[in-house]
Order: structure tokens, then C-alpha cells, then sequence
């Protein structure tokens, strides 16, 4: 065999081609990413809404007024009960669990699509890349939705039991950090649960998008949802 | 001596399931010369899909060498192997495989994009491409507004996108009625003769072989035979046939 054009490099595609592919398709499946995003949302609110709650409890004994309204038991002078711990490290596995397995979805269903796309010479960093800066967005806007939803039900929730009062004592700052890590503030956890949803949201889809995109694409083609 | 574009040496694979091995191919040895129109035949399960998947650097071999342009396919890079199906080969599916989140027009430009060709030039590319294969007027419909024949069209539009010299089609025909698949082959030939491509087709659609220059039969993972047009008699494609 006489030589012939050896065979090239594939080149690096810009960053902005990359954002604008994942948008693109982000927005024609637009119902499919809503259910994802749905996913996000959910795990978000119920997380955020608990544990303003808490926090909004916290605030109404440390101001005295609660007790008036509510029977507080005795672990209230420590902080926080073991009850709302457990609350909230519940609610914060329900909400890695959620989100984690609706990307998996989102991602197994596609693989088919990422065997098409190595065909036509993508490079596996870029297949990544792609549901990376999907995943990320949805993400964020998922859990700031979330974040937004979980902070009403909690703030309707606390005008129900306390009333107005709820505004004047509202922990919208962190309040004594030596009550430990669970006392927030409202906007950081607000920032929390934005962070935490995008992170949760990417980790769940770059792990099979990337696992899919080492495949050879034969493989990745063939394999059934 | 022949410009040999594509050579096997003793390809392998096998497939594990469980405790079980299936060897899907089992030492194969063929030449192709560049510009040939060939087509691997068999029963489903004789291995000429799993063979074609070696051509095309879709999958590993277990064992043995594949040579395209005289390059050892295992000595690539993972970059070289990307590029390689960027710009070398065109790939048509049995079931399309068209990007559903994009317009045909979308499915074609991609691997443009992945080629850094720029927008300008990848958008006018894509217009004369889906012109080429008769689909000019539909050419921002998604797959799914799409006729199988339609489809299959859009699938070798982008095939041709980075203008490759092999053109690997699995059952290209397989989910087509008689005539749109007839008028795919057609298409096919046309660049076969046209524009040199080589054609490497897995089928077993009998008005394939009648446009090809050689037919190699696939049997239990072994080449059984390879057959020159001349060899063999059809009676399909008398009608159609280009010779």
C-alpha cells in the first residue's frame, strides 16, 4: 500500500458553538427538559421549604415569641431539635436521590444520540461538555425555581401558625453561627439550594455522558433504553 | 498495483454475554480498492454488521489489524480517530440516525461543525447537499416531519458533509419500501460514479448487488466467498442497472 494523507488531529470546537448546540437543544425538547427540570425544582423546594421552616421556627424561639404560640420542647434551647436535623437530612437525600436519578434518565435515553454525534467525529470531551453546560443550566434553573417554590410554602406555613409576626423576626441573614451550620439566613440558603441543584445536576448527567462517550459508538448505538 | 483503501488482517471480535463468548468474526481478510462498490452479504448474525463496525472505527477488534489509507487503525490517537470519522467516511444507518433535535438542515451542518468549517460556508454547503438529494424544500423540517426515504436522504446529505471518500452504508435499504429504496441505491451509485466515493455496504437487499462491482458473502464471522458483478446473475435489477 503506497502511503496516502496521514491521518489528521480532530480540532477543539470553540466554547461558544458548544453553548450554542446544548441551548438549541435544550429548547426543542423543550417538554422533556421541563420534567427534568421539574425533578431539580421538586427536590429543591422540598429541601428549601423545610428547612426555612426551621430556621423560621428558630427565629420565632429565639426571640421569645414562639412560645407564647407554640409548645416548644426542651431541645429548643439548644438550637435546633435532633427532629429537624433528621428533617432536613432527609429531605436533603430525597433531593440528591431525585435529581440524581431524573439526569440519569435524561442522559441513558440519549445514547444513542451520543454514538450518532462520535460518528460524526465529536470527541468525547466534547460530548461531555455539551451535557455538562445542559445539565448545569438546567440545574440552576430548576433549583432556583425550587428555592423560590420551597421559600413561599414555608413562609405561607409560618404566617398560618405565627401570623405577621413571622416578618418581624424573618431570618434573612445568617443568624448566630454558633448555633452550628444549619442556621443559614434565608438568602444563603436560597444560594444553597441553587448551588447544590446545579452541582447534583451536572455530577448526574456527566457521569453516564461521560461513561456513554468513552463507548465505542457502536456500542453506545446499540444500547437500548 | 491497486490503491487499496481499506485491508483487514485476521479481524476478530467477540462479544461476551454472561460466561458465554460469541465470536462474531472470525478472522477476516479482505482488500477493498479505492472507487470500488462493494457489498458484504449475509443472514443476520453472520457478523457483516460487526464487520462493517470495524471499517468504520466504531468498534475495536479483539484481535487482528484494520488498515484504511494505509494507516493501522489501532495505532490511532483518540483526536486521529475522530478526525477520521469527521473527514474520511460517511456513515448511513439502516435506521437513519438522524439527530432529532435538529432540522435536516442541522443534521447535515454538524459535521461541519465538528470540521471548524465556518457558518457562512457550512450553511450553504448544507443547502447544496439536501438540493443534491431532492430535499432543497424541506430542508428545516425536523426528522420527524420527515418520510423514511426523506430521512434516509437527509442521512446521506450528511454523509457527504466533509466531502469523505468512503461511504459506509449498513442495510441502507432495510426499513425502505422496494422503490424509495431502490431510488437510495440509485443515489448511492450516483456518487460511486460520480465523485469515486468508495462504497462499503452491509446488506442483504438483492438490488444492491446489482450496482456493485464486488460482493464478499459473510458466513459465521468467515469471508465465504467474494464475487465479482460478472459472477453472478440478478434477475431485480435489470431494470435499474447502470453497467
Amino acid at each position: 500500500m503506497e502511503q496516502q494523507r496521514p491521518i489528521e488531529e480532530q480540532i477543539d470546537l470553540p466554547f461558544l458553538e458548544s453553548l450554542r448546540i446544548s441551548f438549541q437543544s435544550l429548547k426543542i425538547r423543550f417538554g422533556r427538559s421541563i420534567i427534568t427540570t421539574a425533578g431539580i425544582t421538586l427536590g429543591i423546594a422540598f429541601l428549601v421549604s423545610v428547612w426555612t421552616n426551621n430556621e423560621i421556627e428558630f427565629a420565632l424561639q429565639e426571640s421569645g415569641r414562639s412560645s407564647e404560640i407554640t409548645n416548644i420542647d426542651e431541645a429548643a434551647e439548644q438550637g435546633i431539635s435532633t427532629k429537624d436535623i433528621w428533617l432536613i437530612i432527609m429531605s436533603l437525600i430525597v433531593c440528591v436521590v431525585g435529581i440524581a436519578n431524573s439526569m440519569l434518565m435524561a442522559v441513558t435515553e440519549r445514547f444513542r444520540e451520543i454514538g450518532t454525534m462520535k460518528c460524526l467525529g465529536a470527541l468525547d470531551g466534547f460530548v461531555v461538555r455539551l451535557f455538562l453546560l445542559e445539565s448545569g443550566f438546567q440545574g440552576f434553573a430548576g433549583a432556583l425555581i425550587g428555592a423560590l417554590i420551597g421559600l413561599l410554602g414555608a413562609v405561607i406555613l409560618g404566617l398560618k401558625n405565627y401570623g405577621l409576626d413571622l416578618f418581624f423576626y424573618f431570618p434573612l441573614l445568617p443568624a448566630r453561627p454558633e448555633n452550628g451550620p444549619f442556621q443559614l439566613g434565608v438568602l444563603l440558603l436560597i444560594l444553597f439550594g441553587c448551588v447544590l441543584g446545579m452541582i447534583l445536576a451536572v455530577i448526574g448527567s456527566s457521569f453516564p455522558a461521560w461513561r456513554a462517550a468513552k463507548l465505542p459508538p457502536a456500542e453506545a448505538m446499540r444500547t437500548e433504553v | 498495483m491497486p490503491d487499496i483503501v481499506v485491508k483487514t488482517e485476521d479481524v476478530v471480535k467477540e462479544y461476551r454475554m454472561g460466561s458465554n463468548v460469541l465470536r462474531a468474526l472470525d478472522g477476516i481478510n479482505i482488500e477493498i480498492q479505492r472507487g470500488e462498490y462493494i457489498s458484504l452479504m449475509g443472514p443476520s448474525g453472520s457478523g457483516k454488521s460487526t464487520l462493517f463496525n470495524m471499517i468504520g472505527a466504531l468498534d475495536r477488534p479483539t484481535a487482528g489489524e484494520v488498515y484504511i489509507d494505509g494507516q493501522n487503525m489501532s495505532h490511532l490517537s483518540q483526536r486521529q480517530i475522530a478526525a477520521f470519522r469527521c473527514h474520511r467516511v460517511g456513515y448511513i444507518f439502516q435506521s437513519y440516525n438522524l439527530l432529532n433535535v435538529r432540522t435536516a438542515h442541522g443534521n447535515v451542518t454538524l459535521p461541519m461543525i465538528f470540521a471548524g468549517i465556518p457558518e457562512k460556508q457550512r450553511n450553504e454547503k448544507a443547502k447544496k447537499l439536501l438540493d443534491k438529494v431532492g430535499l432543497g424544500d424541506r430542508m428545516y423540517h425536523l426528522p420527524d416531519e420527515l418520510s423514511g426515504g426523506q430521512r434516509q436522504r437527509v442521512a446521506i446529505a450528511r454523509a457527504l458533509a466533509n466531502d469523505p471518500s468512503i461511504i459506509l452504508a449498513d442495510e441502507p435499504t432495510a426499513n425502505l419500501d422496494t422503490i424509495t429504496g431502490r431510488e437510495i441505491i440509485d443515489l448511492i451509485k450516483q456518487l460511486n460514479t460520480e465523485q469515486g466515493v468508495t462504497v462499503i455496504s452491509a446488506t442483504h437487499d438483492l438490488k444492491m448487488l446489482d450496482v456493485s462491482d464486488r460482493i464478499v458473502d459473510i458466513r459465521d464471522g468467515l469471508v465465504e466467498r467474494i464475487r465479482n458483478r460478472d459472477e453472478i446473475e440478478i434477475e431485480v435489477g435489470e431494470v435499474g442497472g447502470h453497467e
